[in-house]
């Protein structure tokens, strides 16, 4: 039996490792479907639901569905590409995220997300919430009033033997994530980059090194989110 | 009968702001103040926040000048890293910061100048206000408008080039800066086309010296006879006297010129100068402490700076200084409207600097950060386009903001600006019971000549209406003006 299936995204004939997921799947075949909590490498958790396409007509997080021979998935559809909006703008209202002098702008994926879906104006009432500013550990800063809750750190930043450095605090809408009080003297510099860099936004800070990369060389500030998977040379079947 | 009237909100100035005139029973000023009536609270809601984020996030306070904003900050925050100030940074950290500032002075002095206060030069203070505006000037001076904006945009490019954008870039950075200048944007701003190179903008920066000039000699009576006062002056002075835009020690000199802040650093400036509030304005009002709250207030920016100085450490903008100190018999210029001269000479100056700057290899490369031992205090004084700016900041064990406090130069401009609005109001004012349109811009003129930046005074969000209010002594309202 073949280790290889058929389907398409969008009516584009694609072929991909059985098993795999469709997003991933989707990327080797040159299409994008966006993703926040998702990470290359981390067990993925279905969380956010940006990743939303429809597979034979119903409704899947494309990071935890894997491809099957014959499915029809719809990524860049009218009520996909609107669900997807809706959710950008959801997590920017129900936090405080004030991009202009945020040091995360320009390599921040809920900003490009917001640029690529062209959220311009807020649809929906802004909470507001207080929410406080851990600078307590002396390698990072964790910026809770910009976390999203992806449990992209929980996942990927673990010590030696395999603890997650990080971890969720409290319940319910008081749930925050927080440097484990035992394990955060675990935090090397590069565990503490790779935070930084695994954050999708700018709720994990390295300290000191704040707007060192110059406007213009930032990630997203040439390309917008995902065209880095579009413009790849793929062979198309 | 008292009266009383208001202006609100006052035009043509970088913020909202309102002048209230009280009239005794004869007709007579019995007392101006100028109303600073917003609020913005910078210095309370950056309390908690990381310190390396303060040059991005309180340049917000202003999208005229925010790089003067960028850098106070980030002079501040040089002493809290540990890399000192001024030249102790590296070459590269210390001249891209400067090319910087220069573009910035450079841009903001030429929107004030022709965008703002030349329609009243040009037009006349009692000229119809549809007329009295830059749309009007570009109509009847096409040349002169296109050098207005095309001069903006070139300060704007040296601004982008630096900073990474043109409004609110992230180009300095504790202890230096993020970027050098690349050849592409160096030969861009050396030799670019349409108008677009620094030699166009010095000869342009050299004709509108002579521009004003050739007004001034025409109309002494509207430059040296519209209103004129005794004030003490204050600004950063290189340590031999030269102007230094972006750093020096502390000069303020009396009404006859005599020093009396004998070039002290500026660390320590809280042993000098204090502030006081006053119930009617959201802006403070700084004086020398030395000399107390009455008598101790004073003067800052371009007319202050040529007041204070020695000298010019560029030729051609020497040159014009020392016609603007002869002019003035060696002594310091109490006319307000001499502050247009003075922003002038400094557009010269600022032009002649970026050129040189632009000329130098330390911009190309070079270490772009120093950093040492971690202060906890930090204070960064710079001359913005309108004055001397303070930025001041303590910071905790966890890098947080503790403290903030921000002296910009329209607060240090408060009471100098109330003298001005009290003396040209008892001028044309006295005995009157109707406001006219050009009595109302009288007042506004002699506030535009400090080209005020009120909402980075108040740290609030800028509008720019005005409104004028008669009252009598009743506080009833018997006239009413109000301009958009």
């Amino acid at each position: 039996m073949s280790q290889y299936v058929r389907f398409t995204i969008d009516k584009t004939e694609c072929m991909a490792i059985k098993g795999q997921y469709i997003v991933e799947a989707a990327k080797e075949n040159g299409i994008y479907i966006p993703t926040l909590c998702n990470y290359p490498g981390v067990k993925p958790k279905g969380g956010c639901r940006i990743c939303t396409v429809k597979v034979n007509g119903k409704l899947m997080t494309s990071c935890t569905t894997p491809v099957a021979e014959g499915m029809t998935i719809e990524n860049d559809i009218p009520d996909i590409r609107e669900l997807r909006k809706a959710i950008v703008e959801l997590l920017f209202v129900e936090g405080n995220h004030f991009c202009p002098a945020c040091e995360k702008s320009g390599n921040c994926e809920l900003q490009a997300l917001a640029y690529r879906f062209q959220v311009m104006a807020p649809r929906f009432p802004f909470q507001f919430p207080l929410r406080r500013v851990d600078a307590s550990h002396p390698k990072i800063i964790k910026e809770q009033n910009r976390c999203i809750l992806c449990k992209r750190c929980i996942r990927a930043i673990k010590d030696e033997k395999g603890r997650s450095i990080f971890a969720y605090r409290r319940r319910s809408s008081r749930v925050e994530v927080v440097v484990d009080s035992k394990l955060g003297k675990q935090l090397t510099d590069e565990l503490a980059q790779k935070a930084m860099d695994v954050c999708p936004v700018g709720s994990i800070l390295v300290k000191e090194k704040g707007y060192i990369t110059p406007i213009g060389q930032r990630k997203y500030d040439k390309m917008p989110i995902g065209s880095d998977i579009e413009n790849m040379q793929v062979n198309k079947i | 009968m008292g009266q009383k009237i208001t202006i609100e909100p006052v035009t043509r100035v970088e913020g909202h702001g309102k002048v209230t005139i009280h009239l005794d029973n004869e007709g007579n000023i019995e007392q101006t103040r100028l109303h600073i009536v917003e609020f913005r609270g910078f210095e309370r809601f950056v309390q908690g926040r990381p310190y390396w984020e303060m040059p991005v996030l309180v340049q917000r306070l202003c999208g005229i000048c925010p790089v003067s904003h960028h850098l106070a900050a980030a002079k501040a925050l040089d002493v809290i890293v540990g890399a000192g100030t001024g030249e102790s940074l590296t070459p590269t950290g210390e001249k891209m910061r400067r090319l910087m500032h220069y573009g910035q002075i450079f841009q903001s002095h030429t929107l004030h100048f022709f965008h703002l206060a030349s329609p009243d030069l040009l037009f006349g203070i009692d000229a119809d206000p549809l007329k009295r505006n830059v749309i009007h000037i570009a109509k009847v001076n096409r040349d002169l408008a296109v050098q207005a904006v095309m001069m903006r945009k070139y300060g704007q490019e040296v601004i982008q080039a630096t900073a990474g954008k043109k409004i609110h870039g992230t180009g300095a950075i504790p202890g230096g800066i993020n970027k050098h200048l690349t050849e592409e944007e160096r030969d861009f701003l050396i030799k670019g086309d349409d108008y677009m190179n620094i030699d166009k903008m010095i000869e342009w920066s050299l004709a509108a010296v002579e521009f004003f000039k050739d007004f001034h000699k025409k109309n002494k009576e509207i430059i040296d006879g519209f209103v004129e006062f005794p004030s003490s002056y204050l600004s950063l002075v290189r340590k031999d006297g030269a102007l230094d835009l972006y750093h020096g020690v502390l000069r303020a000199v009396d009404a006859q010129g005599k020093k009396i802040l004998h070039d002290v650093d500026y660390q320590e400036y809280y042993k000098y100068i204090d502030e006081e509030v006053r119930s009617w304005s959201y802006m403070k009002f700084p004086y020398l402490k030395e000399i107390g709250k009455k008598t101790g207030w004073y003067t800052v920016g371009p007319l202050a700076r040529m007041n204070t100085i020695d000298f010019i450490d560029t030729p051609l903008a020497q040159k014009e200084f020392e016609a603007f100190r002869a002019y003035n018999h060696g002594k310091p210029s109490h006319k307000p409207m001499h502050f247009h001269w003075a922003r002038l000479i400094e557009i010269l100056h600022s032009a002649e600097k970026i050129k040189s700057l632009l000329y130098d290899p330390d911009l190309m490369e070079g270490e772009l950060v120093k950093k040492g031992n971690k202060q906890y205090e930090g204070v960064g004084l710079i001359e913005a386009p309108r004055g001397t700016l303070f930025h001041h900041y303590k910071i905790d064990d966890n890098d947080q903001i503790v403290m903030a406090n921000l002296i910009v130069s329209t607060t240090n401009n408060n009471q100098p600006m109330n003298e001005a609005v009290k003396h040209v109001a008892t001028k044309i004012m006295t005995g009157k019971k109707e406001i006219t349109e050009g009595m109302m811009n009288a007042v506004e003129v002699a506030i535009r000549a400090y080209d005020p930046c009120l909402s980075c005074a108040t740290h609030a969000l800028g509008q720019m209406p005005l409104e004028i209010s008669l009252y009598d002594h009743q506080n009833q309202l018997i006239d009413k003006k109000i301009k958009q």
